[in-house]
């Protein structure tokens, strides 16, 4: 049996109705594959991995593959991961957000995940658009670009997602475009098993909503972009922002230790019961 | 849980976290706010040495989320707010009334609206506890009256949401939560304690949202081998989204069928002096209390007043109510809003009685004199 169709086989739903809801040239389904080709590299169980997501796009995700699969309300994914995970430590949580999702209405809930280093691992596809609702700029609309509520051009200065989320407190931030899809297999990977709040920045493309309302022309041409756009970051170290400026720094951003709250909150039972 | 078997003082808000913990919540996730912070602080002292989880969220509308997701594990979960938090819950409160995930929410009541009267006492919620979010859902409401009360509401609301799988809300106001009273906690094994019923059948087999005769499906845990999908999107029974008309029909009426067919066991009402009334008070909450004196103090004078007070703000007492209706000239029914409450009764009246509805906004409680004269409108 070839590779790809043991992963679909064990990993996508089969009483689930096809097809999905994104559009043809979208990569989203590029991300679901990276997704499940690390999972499946880390072997853990299926019973074990909570994928919970929010509203748009990336929210529809988790209900295609086998896992316990939890589609919440619009940007309060993190919120009810912080309760899976908090609840039952055993388990293994990953979400699934969108740079709307996960910057605007989900904004708050983002920098507290990363600062209180709960073990889950943030999955943020950023097309730099609310795609679902038909293109209205987002917090990650570059300025100066256009969207369906910004047909004047977007005057708003955008988010820079793995950045915020070092500033946050993640202790794994990385980056990777859905070109780089072996790549990105490699980030999340990482990301999973990583102990701590790790974040993967997902960029990817929207051609039909983005892409068509700025004549960045098809979904082909956008993933051309991204791959002549990218630099690694340990080659944009030695760049000027000049140099750097409207650039993708892809890789892993940072990889630090600090206290996981789930084992910390493991003390504090400890000293509640007048243990320690 | 603390001592039992000998006399506490305790705050309603602090009954709460022990009814809490007897009821076997081990998850509870809040956020600081007057007049409902005692419990959080409490939850933070005791849930760490039970083997629960306490979390503080960096709002309301977090707090209400990690509820949701913790109980999705199988760990029963609470929050604890007032007004300005309660309205942030709202969304995902519908969310758990959508997806069927037990969860108990306290509300306990302050002036409103907006900041409004943050350490003064308000029945302002009565509404919004039942039509708080967005569309057609059912909902459970209770509202103890005394520090002693608090405690077996709380049991009550767990209960109530494990046995419907359906989110409870447990509110009263700022007089029942701050005051001190003698209580005495009961033995644990002495306490009813009900867990949702859980799939037996082979993960294979297992359809999440499948109706049964009480139309409550068993709820597996995260974790526990039946892989399945939960969403806030209207679902079939496998758990997947669907528009199709008789899909969605059959599950919007089985989520209201399951509440209706619990009526008798949920609704649950105290008759104070009610035998041979010819003039009942409806009230509830600390006003309650009130309502009870003025009706000592009335029989006193030879006025047949009683007291009914549903502890089941929702879904509202119907048949207890026109009962009551029936059988009296008159019903006088004080709130701490502009008429809430009473808004239901007025409904349900086909002319049975004189209704007298009596509101107090000021941030004060309604005493046993504001009754009395009243009364006299009757008298």
């Amino acid at each position: 049996m070839p590779e790809y169709t043991r992963l679909i086989h064990n990993y996508l739903r089969h009483d689930k109705k096809f097809p999905h809801v994104w559009c043809p040239g979208c990569g989203n389904g590029i991300l679901l594959g990276s997704l499940i080709r690390a999972i499946d590299k880390t072997g853990l169980s299926k019973d074990d991995i909570v994928l919970v997501s929010g509203i748009g796009c990336s929210g529809r995700l988790p209900v295609y593959v086998d896992f316990n699969t939890l589609h919440t309300t619009h940007g309060r994914a993190l919120t009810y991961a912080t309760g899976v995970k908090l609840a039952k430590p055993s388990l293994n949580v990953i979400t699934i957000m969108g740079d709307g999702d996960s910057m605007a209405i989900g904004g708050n809930h983002f920098i507290h995940a990363a600062r209180r280093n709960i073990d889950i691992t943030a999955i943020i596809l950023n097309n730099s658009i609310y795609g679902m609702t038909g293109g209205q700029y987002s917090p990650t609309t570059p300025y100066g670009m256009r969207a369906s509520t910004a047909v004047y051009n977007s005057i708003e200065q955008a988010f820079k997602i793995s950045e915020l989320a070092v500033t946050a407190g993640a202790v794994f931030v990385g980056r990777q475009t859905v070109y780089n899809a072996k790549l990105l297999d490699n980030l999340i990977e990482k990301a999973i098993l990583k102990k701590g709040f790790s974040v993967v920045e997902v960029v990817t493309h929207c051609h039909v909503q983005y892409g068509r309302q700025n004549k960045l022309g098809s979904a082909v041409d956008m993933l051309k972009w991204q791959r002549d756009n990218s630099i690694p970051v340990e080659k944009a170290a030695k760049m000027s922002p000049e140099e750097l400026k409207d650039k993708i720094i892809t890789g892993i951003l940072v990889d630090k230790d600090l206290p996981v709250y789930e084992e910390e909150y493991e003390k504090v039972r400890e000293r509640a019961k007048g243990l320690a | 849980m603390g001592n039992t078997n000998q006399p506490l003082l305790l705050q309603g808000n602090e009954a709460i976290v022990e009814g809490a913990i007897a009821a076997g919540c081990r998850f509870f996730a809040g956020y600081p706010i007057t007049p409902a912070t005692e419990i959080a602080e409490g939850m933070s002292v005791k849930m760490p040495m039970v083997d629960g989880t306490f979390v503080q969220m960096e709002d309301e509308i977090g707090s209400m989320g990690a509820i949701i997701g913790a109980s999705l594990t199988g760990v029963k979960s609470m929050t604890a707010t007032s007004g300005p938090g309660f309205s942030l819950m709202q969304e995902n409160i519908g969310f758990a009334c959508i997806t069927e995930v037990p969860c108990v929410v306290v509300n306990i009541m302050r002036g409103g609206p907006s900041t409004g009267l943050p350490t003064n006492p308000a029945q302002g919620d009565i509404m919004q506890s039942r039509w708080g979010t967005h569309g057609d859902h059912p909902i459970i409401v209770l509202c103890p009256h005394s520090v002693e009360e608090c405690f077996y509401a709380t049991i009550k609301a767990f209960n109530l949401s494990e046995r419907y799988r359906v989110p409870v809300i447990l509110t009263t106001d700022e007089v029942i939560a701050h005051m001190r009273e003698k209580i005495t906690l009961p033995p644990a094994e002495s306490l009813e304690i009900i867990e949702r019923v859980r799939p037996n059948v082979p993960p294979d087999w297992y359809i999440p949202y499948e109706d049964n005769s009480i139309g409550v499906p068993p709820m597996s845990a995260f974790g526990d081998g039946y892989r399945y999908h939960v969403t806030g999107l209207v679902h079939d029974v496998r758990g997947f989204p669907t528009s199709r008309p008789d899909e969605v029909d059959a599950f919007i009426h089985r989520l209201h069928r399951k509440i209706d067919k619990g009526l008798p066991y949920i609704q649950e009402g105290e008759y104070f002096l009610m035998d041979d009334a010819e003039v009942a008070i409806i009230s509830y909450g600390s006003v309650a209390r009130s309502a009870k004196q003025a009706a000592i103090l009335a029989r006193e004078k030879g006025q047949k007043v009683g007291v009914f007070r549903p502890i089941t703000i929702w879904p509202f007492m119907r048949g207890a109510v026109e009962e009551i209706l029936k059988n009296v000239r008159a019903v006088i029914i004080p709130e701490m809003n502009m008429g809430q409450y009473s808004r239901e009764v007025k409904r349900v009246d086909q002319g049975y009685a004189r209704i007298i509805t009596l509101n107090r906004v000021d941030g004060q409680v309604i005493t046993p004199d504001d009754i009395l004269r009243k009364l006299k409108e009757v008298y």
